[in-house]
C-alpha cells in the first residue's frame, strides 16, 4: 500500500518535470522571444539587448531551463516581461481568487451533484429523474456564456438581487468578492453538477442492480443503509475521476466565466498575458495548471484506493 | 407432522413481454417445506428455480410480477407490505447465494458484514458481536477466523467466500436456509468440503433447507427429497431415492442420463431440443416436443400432478412407461484410440510460463520476478486422431497451456512442435499452414463469436483465409459445415444473439472445423452449457473429430466429461503434471494422491454415493517454490522431501507416468 502511494507520487513528479520541459520547449520554439513579444516594434538594437540581458535571455536555452526549473522549485517564477513584477506575486493573487471561486463552486456543487445523482439513480425514470436528467443535459450543452448572460439578465438586471460583474481588484480582500461571486458560482455549478450527476446516476443504477445489493436486501438490511453502506462506496468510484477532472478544470482557470464576470482569476490572467504576449507569465501559468492537473489526479487515485479495497492489493497480472 | 415453515401455494410469477403478452416464469407452483426437511429443486437454466427460491423470501427480480398464489413463511405472507418481511429475511429465513464473490459487498470487511446480520437479527449486545463473528467463521470451518474478520471479500478464495456467506446466513440462527447454487463455480474438492459442511449443519441444527441447483450430484448429497422443475413447473417430486432411482418423468430420466459418469468411458445421452421460452408453452405438457413418449393428447390437454408409480408425484400421462426409460446412454463403450506406433503430431517440451512481468525496478537492475512459474516443465505428445484430456482445478494452468500452444502466450522456456517442426512462440510469427492446423474452441461462445457478425460471416473467415473460397463455393461450404453441426442453412443469416448457448457453441465448433484442422484445442467448451445441451455438444464434437481423424486436446475441470472423450489424461495441479497415462488406467487405478483426491471428490447423482474427501481443505496462494506442487494438501505426505525436492517421475509403462516421492509399488498397493 505504502509502496503504491510512493510509486504514484514519483510518477506525478516525473509527469510535472516532463510537462515543464515541454512547456519550456514550446515557448522556446515560438518565433521571437519574450522581449521581442513585449517590445514589439521597438525590439531592435540596444533596447532589445538590454531587455534580453535583464531577463537572462542571452544565455543558452539549457542553462535557462535549468535556472527556470530550479527557480520554480523554490517558488521563484521570474518576473513578468510586461509589468516587471515578480510572477509569483501576480500568480499568487490570481490563484487565491481562483481557489475562492472553485472552492465556493465545489462546496455547493459536489454535495448537490452527489445527492441528486443518488436520488435520480434510485428513482430511475421517476418524475424527479426525468426532470433532472433533462435539466442536466440542458445545463451541460448550453454554453457558459449563454447561461451567464441569462443569469445576469434575470438576477442582476431584472431582479437586481446580485451584481452582474465583479469589480474587486486582483489583490482585494476576500470580502470584496461577495456578493459578486454568486452568479459565476451559479453558472459553474450548473455545468459541473450536470456532469457529476449523470455519472453518479448511472453508476448507482448499476450498483443497485448488483448481486451484493440484492444479497443485502435479502439479508434484511434497510434500504437507506443499503444505499449508504453497501452501494455508495462502489457507486462513487466512477464519480471520483469525474470530480477530479472537474476540480482540475475549475482550478485551471475557467476562462469564459471569468471573462464574462470580469473575475480576476487565473483564466483571465492567462488570456490577458497571452494578448500581451507576456511569455514568462504564460510559461509559469502553464506549469501551474499542469501541476494542478497532476496533483488532482493523484488525489483522485488515492481516493479511489481508499474507496475500493480491491485495488489496494491488486498487483498487475499479465 | 409439524406445521409448514415455507408454504408456497399456486404461485405464478411472470413478466410482460414487449408485445404486451404475459410470460409466466413460474406456473402454479405448490411447495411445502417443514422444519428439518431438506428439499432439492433441480432444473436447467430458465426453469424458474432461482425465481422460486427468491420468491420464498418475498423477493422478485426487477421486471417480474406476481400473477397469483401465495408465499408464506411460518404463516406470514411474504409479499405483504410492511416491516415484518425484512425481519424474516436474513434472520429466520436466510439465503446462501450463488457466487458469494459477487454477493459480498466489496467495500466492507467480512467481519462487518457478518456483524451487520447479528445486529439486524439477534438481540446480542454489540460488545459480544466480534466474538460471535469469530465463532461463526470457525463454525463454517474456516482456518484462522480471527484474522479473516479484517479481510475484504476479494482477499479470500472462492471456497472461503462461500463459507463466509454461509456464516452470514447462520448469524441470525435461521429456521430455514435457501441455497441458490451454492457450490456452482467452486472446484470439485472445495465443493465436496462445502457440501459436507452443509450436510452436517442440516443434521446438527435441524434447519430446513431448500437447495436449488442444476447439479443432481450435489442435491443427492444434501437433500432428502427432490423436486424437478421444467419450464416453470414442478414436473416430478419425491424422495431423493424415488426421483433419482425410478424417475417417472421422461425429463427427469433424460437429465440423469445426460450426466457424464466416471465409471465407464461412454458419452452421456443428449436430450435434444430446448425448453420453451416463457409464455410459449402450449396447453399440454411443456416437455412434449422433446419427449420420446409424447403422443397427441400430451400436447393438447393440461397435465396434473399425479402419484408416480415409483412413489412421489409426477406430471406425466405416460409415467408407467417413463419409469422404464434408461438412465444412461446405452451405446457401446468407446474404445481408446491406441496407435503407439504413430509419430507425434503435437509435442510440448518443457513448456514453462510465468505471468508476472518484471517490475520497472527489476528491469533496470536485471533481476527476474521471484514468483515460481504458473506452468512448469509441461511435456506431452499428441498423436494423430488421439484425444488427450487435461484435467485440474482452477489455477492448474490447463488453459494457460492451451493458450501457449495456440501462440497467445509466449512461454518462458520450452518449445511447441507440430509434426516435428518447432513453432514460433507467438501466433503472429507462425506460417498460415500451422495456424490452420491448430484451432481453438473457447469456453464461452458469447464472447468468442463477434456479436455484430452473422453466422455466415463468422464461418466465411477461416474458409477464405485458409482455402481462398469465395462466392457460391464459400456459401455452399458454410452451409455444409452448419449441417455437420446439425443447424439448418437458415442460421447463416442470424446473429449470435439470436442463438441459444448450445447453438452458439455449435457454431464455434463449426468455425474451428472449417479450417480442417489436425488438432482442435478445446478450452472448457461445455462448462457454460446446461447438462442436457452439454451432452449433445460432446456427442457432436466426438463424432466430427472421429469422422475427420482430428486430434484433440480437451481441457476441463469436469472429470466426467473428460472420461467420456479422452484416450489419455494429464492431471495437472498448480501448473505441474502429477500423473499422466491412458484414461482407463488413470480413472480406474489413480496412483498420484491428487488424482485420487480429485476422483474421490466427484459426486454421483445417487443418494447412496459418498464422496471421499482426501485432499486437505487448504487454500493455495500459488505454486510452491520447491518440492511437490501438492505438498500442502496431500493426505499421503511422506516427509520433508515433499517440501524441498521435486518429485521424481516414475514410469509405469504404457505412457503411465506418476510424479510422486512415494514409490509406485506402494502407490499401487493402496489403489487396489
Amino acid at each position: 500500500m505504502l509502496r503504491l502511494v510512493i510509486n504514484r507520487l514519483l510518477l506525478g513528479a516525473i509527469t510535472v518535470a516532463l510537462a515543464s520541459a515541454i512547456i519550456f520547449g514550446a515557448v522556446e520554439a515560438l518565433p521571437g522571444d519574450a522581449c521581442v513579444a513585449v517590445l514589439q516594434r521597438d525590439a531592435v538594437g540596444q533596447r532589445l539587448e538590454n531587455c534580453r540581458r535583464e531577463l537572462g535571455l542571452d544565455r543558452p536555452a539549457l542553462t535557462r531551463y535549468a535556472h527556470w526549473a530550479a527557480g520554480a522549485l523554490r517558488g521563484d517564477l521570474g518576473v513578468s516581461a510586461g509589468s516587471g513584477k515578480p510572477i509569483a506575486t501576480l500568480l499568487g493573487e490570481r490563484l487565491r481568487n481562483t481557489l475562492l471561486l472553485a472552492g465556493c463552486t465545489l462546496a455547493v456543487g459536489i454535495p448537490l451533484a452527489l445527492l441528486l445523482g443518488v436520488l435520480t439513480g434510485l428513482r430511475r425514470d421517476g418524475l424527479l429523474d426525468v426532470v433532472l436528467s433533462t435539466g442536466g443535459i440542458l445545463a451541460m450543452t448550453v454554453p457558459e456564456f449563454v447561461s451567464a448572460t441569462v443569469l445576469i439578465f434575470v438576477f442582476s438586471i431584472g431582479l437586481g438581487w446580485v451584481p452582474g460583474i465583479v469589480l474587486a481588484a486582483p489583490g482585494a480582500p476576500i470580502g470584496d468578492f461577495f456578493p459578486g461571486i454568486v452568479l459565476p458560482v451559479a453558472v459553474l455549478t450548473m455545468v459541473m453538477t450536470a456532469h457529476i450527476l449523470r455519472t453518479v446516476r448511472s453508476s448507482i443504477i448499476e450498483v443497485m442492480a448488483s448481486d451484493f445489493v440484492r444479497m443485502a436486501t435479502l439479508k434484511g438490511v434497510r434500504r437507506a443503509r443499503i444505499v449508504w453502506r453497501h452501494a455508495l462506496p462502489s457507486a462513487l468510484l466512477p464519480a471520483v475521476n469525474v470530480i477530479a477532472l472537474t476540480i482540475a478544470w475549475l482550478l485551471g482557470g475557467v476562462v469564459v466565466v471569468e471573462k464574462v464576470f470580469n473575475y480576476p482569476g487565473l483564466g483571465r490572467f492567462m488570456i490577458d498575458s497571452i494578448t500581451e504576449r507576456d511569455l514568462p507569465v504564460v510559461q509559469a501559468l502553464a506549469l501551474l495548471v499542469a501541476s494542478v492537473y497532476v496533483t488532482i489526479n493523484l488525489a483522485a487515485d488515492l481516493l479511489t484506493l481508499a474507496l475500493d479495497p480491491r485495488l489496494r492489493t491488486h498487483r498487475g497480472r499479465g | 407432522m409439524s406445521a409448514a415453515l415455507i408454504d408456497i401455494a399456486d404461485l405464478s410469477i411472470g413478466f410482460t413481454t414487449r408485445a404486451g403478452a404475459l410470460a409466466p416464469v413460474l406456473r402454479h407452483i405448490d411447495l411445502t417445506v417443514r422444519s428439518g426437511e431438506t428439499i432439492g429443486i433441480v432444473g436447467e437454466s430458465g426453469s424458474g428455480k432461482s425465481t422460486l427460491a427468491l420468491a420464498a423470501m418475498g423477493y422478485l427480480k426487477p421486471g417480474l410480477n406476481m400473477l397469483g398464489g401465495t408465499v408464506r413463511f411460518a404463516g406470514q405472507d411474504m409479499f405483504a407490505p410492511g416491516a415484518i418481511v425484512p425481519r424474516i429475511r436474513g434472520g429466520r429465513l436466510a439465503l446462501i447465494p450463488q457466487n458469494a464473490g459477487q454477493a459480498l459487498t466489496p467495500s466492507m470487511r467480512i467481519g462487518a458484514q457478518i456483524a451487520e446480520a447479528l445486529r439486524l437479527h439477534t438481540s446480542l449486545p454489540t460488545a459480544v458481536h466480534d466474538a460471535r463473528v469469530i465463532d461463526l467463521l470457525a463454525r463454517v470451518r474456516l482456518a484462522a477466523p480471527s484474522e479473516l474478520v479484517a479481510r475484504y471479500p476479494h482477499e479470500l478464495s472462492g471456497g472461503q467466500q462461500q463459507r463466509v456467506a454461509i456464516a452470514m446466513a447462520l448469524a441470525g440462527e435461521p429456521e430455514a436456509l435457501l441455497l441458490d447454487e451454492p457450490t456452482t463455480g467452486l472446484d470439485v474438492t472445495t465443493q465436496a468440503h462445502v457440501l459436507e459442511l452443509l450436510r452436517d449443519l442440516a443434521a446438527d441444527t435441524g434447519m430446513a433447507m431448500v437447495y436449488v441447483s442444476h447439479d443432481l450430484g450435489a442435491i443427492a448429497r444434501v437433500c432428502a427429497s427432490i423436486a424437478v422443475m421444467y419450464a416453470g413447473e414442478i414436473v416430478a417430486e419425491g424422495t431423493a431415492r424415488q426421483v433419482l432411482r425410478t424417475p417417472a418423468h421422461p425429463y427427469a430420466s433424460g437429465l440423469i442420463a445426460a450426466i457424464p459418469v466416471l465409471r465407464a468411458p461412454r458419452l452421456p445421452r443428449p436430450l435434444e431440443g430446448r425448453p420453451p421460452a416463457p409464455g410459449a408453452a402450449g396447453p399440454g405438457c411443456a416437455f412434449a416436443p422433446r419427449c420420446a413418449l409424447a403422443e397427441a393428447a400430451c400436447r393438447t390437454s393440461p397435465i396434473g400432478l399425479v402419484p408416480a408409480p415409483g412413489g412421489g408425484h409426477v406430471r406425466c400421462r405416460r409415467a408407467e412407461e417413463a419409469i422404464h426409460l434408461p438412465l444412461r446412454n446405452e451405446g457401446p463403450l468407446r474404445t481408446p484410440h491406441d496407435d503407439n506406433a504413430a509419430t507425434s503430431l503435437l509435442r510440448l517440451d518443457d513448456i514453462t510460463v510465468r505471468y508476472a512481468r518484471p517490475s520497472l525496478w527489476q528491469q533496470i537492475t536485471g533481476q527476474h520476478p521471484s514468483a515460481p512459474p504458473v506452468v512448469d516443465g509441461i511435456a506431452l505428445d499428441l498423436r494423430p486422431g488421439e484425444t488427450i484430456g487435461l484435467v485440474g482445478e482452477s489455477g492448474s494452468g490447463k488453459s494457460t497451456i492451451l493458450k501457449t500452444i495456440a501462440g497467445l502466450i509466449a512461454p518462458l522456456r520450452g518449445t511447441t512442435s507440430l509434426t516435428g517442426t518447432t513453432l514460433a512462440p507467438r501466433v503472429a510469427q507462425r506460417p498460415v499452414g500451422a495456424l490452420r492446423s491448430v484451432q481453438l474452441i473457447f469456453q464461452n461462445p458469447d464472447e468468442s463469436l463477434n456479436p455484430r457478425q452473422t453466422i455466415a460471416t463468422i464461418l466465411a473467415q477461416p474458409l477464405s483465409l485458409y482455402f481462398g473460397l469465395t462466392g457460391a463455393a464459400l456459401q455452399a461450404r458454410a452451409g455444409e459445415l452448419l449441417a455437420q453441426v446439425r443447424l439448418g442453412p437458415h442460421y447463416l443469416e442470424r446473429l449470435p444473439s439470436q442463438l441459444s448457448g448450445g447453438e452458439k457453441q455449435r457454431v464455434a465448433i463449426a468455425r474451428a472445423f472449417a479450417a480442417d484442422p489436425d488438432i482442435v484445442l478445446c478450452d472448457e467448451v461445455t462448462s457454460a452449457l446446461d447438462v442436457s445441451v452439454q451432452a449433445a455438444v460432446l456427442a457432436l464434437l466426438d463424432a466430427l473429430r472421429r469422422a475427420r481423424g482430428t486430434a484433440c486436446l480437451f481441457v476441463s475441470h469436469d472429470l466426467g466429461v473428460v472420461r467420456a472423450l479422452a484416450d489419455r489424461v494429464v492431471v495437472l495441479y498448480q501448473g505441474r503434471i502429477c500423473e499422466t497415462g491412458p484414461a482407463e488406467t488413470v480413472y480406474t487405478t489413480p496412483l498420484h494422491p491428487y488424482t485420487e483426491a480429485l476422483l474421490g471428490a466427484v459426486l454421483e447423482p445417487d443418494p447412496d454415493y459418498t464422496p471421499r474427501l482426501l485432499a486437505a481443505d487448504v487454500i493455495e496462494q500459488g505454486p510452491p517454490a520447491r518440492g511437490c506442487p501438492f505438498q500442502n494438501r496431500c493426505h499421503r505426505r511422506l516427509g520433508p522431501e515433499c517440501h524441498t525436492v521435486t518429485p521424481p517421475t516414475q514410469d509405469l509403462g504404457d505412457g503411465h507416468l506418476v510424479r510422486c516421492h512415494i514409490p509406485f509399488t506402494r502407490l499401487t498397493e493402496t489403489a487396489l
